[in-house]
């Protein structure tokens, strides 16, 4: 599936430009689009290092255990497939946490720590388990309880009252993780019977 | 009151983080530094390794959206999107949004300042932004770290999110702030 929307992005766009006169434009975007993809992976290393290094301490503390003991049960509810004891519970705890508390560039580091977690208990290296599909529908709804960017964004274009949206974000939010659990539980009594072999 | 708290919280969750967690930690007897440069060490390795990853999906995104393909579809699903009761100044970013972060960010600061923060239509940009997040970016970084080459149906779930955010939010913000 990914390798056809690939294909279809680029193979498309550039049929596309063809037909419109474009073509011209479809070297530099390419050129430029690579480099950024570059700066934007160096830019992560830095955060990426301090927020793992951080969790490293967290980790070592103790601190992470007991916020996976905490919250345990409710992760295991929507991850029964990961057993009660692995630390994975623990970095899923700390991502949906991040989410939750709108810590934008924290987020991502301890989402890979998460997969990488949700990894080692994967039988097939290459394909997805179904933990980590639910992780992944988890984060791209991204439910966060201060949006704090799109505060700031308001506030710099003049919004009388720029926290106002708070409240439907919370309701979207809620609607489309409810979704995606939803949507993902499903999917995986469809397809799941290929990750349990 | 509450952007009081909202700034609040914001500026203080991510030192009272880098305070406590450290803190604890040498209280606890864990050799703080050496521990962190570990962890950072895993940090450096993993960003080198989703690099390829972000290459492939941005050059790819980027080349669909420079040729015009992207504004072709933009237009081909404006009908569809008027039909269900989305204003069309939004349709450019509901098909940006699950593709590129930036981009959407660029998108709803313009409709910002050209609509007004405070109209229908930049209430729903804003509580859309908020509720979403970058779905493409999210798969390629998460699955590349960890070398999966098969999301399976997780996309799909992904997207199906999307739109169900771009649709809740047009519906509950007509509800809510009257239309």
């Amino acid at each position: 599936m990914i390798n056809l929307i690939w294909v279809l992005l680029l193979a498309g766009g550039i049929v596309v430009a063809g037909l419109n006169g474009r073509i011209d434009r479809i070297t530099p975007s390419a050129i430029a689009a690579a480099e950024m993809a570059v700066n934007l992976s160096f830019k992560l290393m830095g955060v990426m290092c301090l927020w793992l290094g951080i969790m490293k301490i967290a980790e070592a503390a103790g601190i992470i255990r007991l916020f996976a003991r905490l919250l345990g049960p409710v992760i295991r509810l929507v991850f029964p497939s990961v057993p009660r004891q692995h630390p994975a519970i623990g970095a899923i705890v700390m991502t949906v946490s991040a989410n939750l508390l709108g810590l934008g560039n924290a987020v991502t580091p301890l989402g890979i720590k998460a997969m990488q977690e949700l990894q080692t208990l994967n039988r097939e290296r290459e394909t997805a388990s179904e933990a980590m599909c639910t992780l992944l529908a988890l984060c791209t709804t991204g439910f966060t309880l201060i949006p704090a960017t799109v505060i700031a964004l308001r506030a710099a274009a003049g919004s009388v009252a720029p926290a106002e949206i708070v409240g439907a974000t919370w309701l979207v939010s809620f609607m489309a993780t409810a979704t995606v659990l939803t949507l993902d539980r499903i999917c995986r009594r469809l397809f799941g019977a290929r990750s349990r072999r | 009151m509450f952007s009081f708290i909202s700034d609040l919280l914001a500026d203080w969750a991510i030192p009272a983080m880098l305070l406590l967690i450290p803190l604890l930690g040498y209280l606890r007897r864990v050799r703080v530094y050496e521990a962190f440069v570990e962890g950072a060490g895993e940090g450096f390795h993993t960003s080198i390794k989703i690099m390829p990853f972000l290459v492939a999906m941005m050059v790819a995104i980027s080349v669909f959206r420079a040729s015009g393909a992207l504004d072709q579809c933009v237009d081909a699903l404006r009908p569809l999107l008027g039909w269900l009761g989305v204003p069309p100044e939004l349709v450019p970013l509901a098909v940006m949004r699950p593709l590129s972060g930036t981009g959407a960010l660029g998108l709803t600061t313009e409709l910002l300042h050209t609509e007004g923060p405070d109209s229908l239509v930049g209430r729903i940009a804003s509580t859309m932004l908020g509720s979403t997040d970058t779905t493409f970016y999210i798969l390629t970084v998460y699955f590349g770290a960890i070398g999966i080459r098969k999301p399976r149906y997780s996309l799909f779930v992904g997207l199906t999110g999307d739109v169900v955010g771009f649709l809740g939010s047009v519906y509950i913000c007509h509800k809510l702030f009257g239309g």
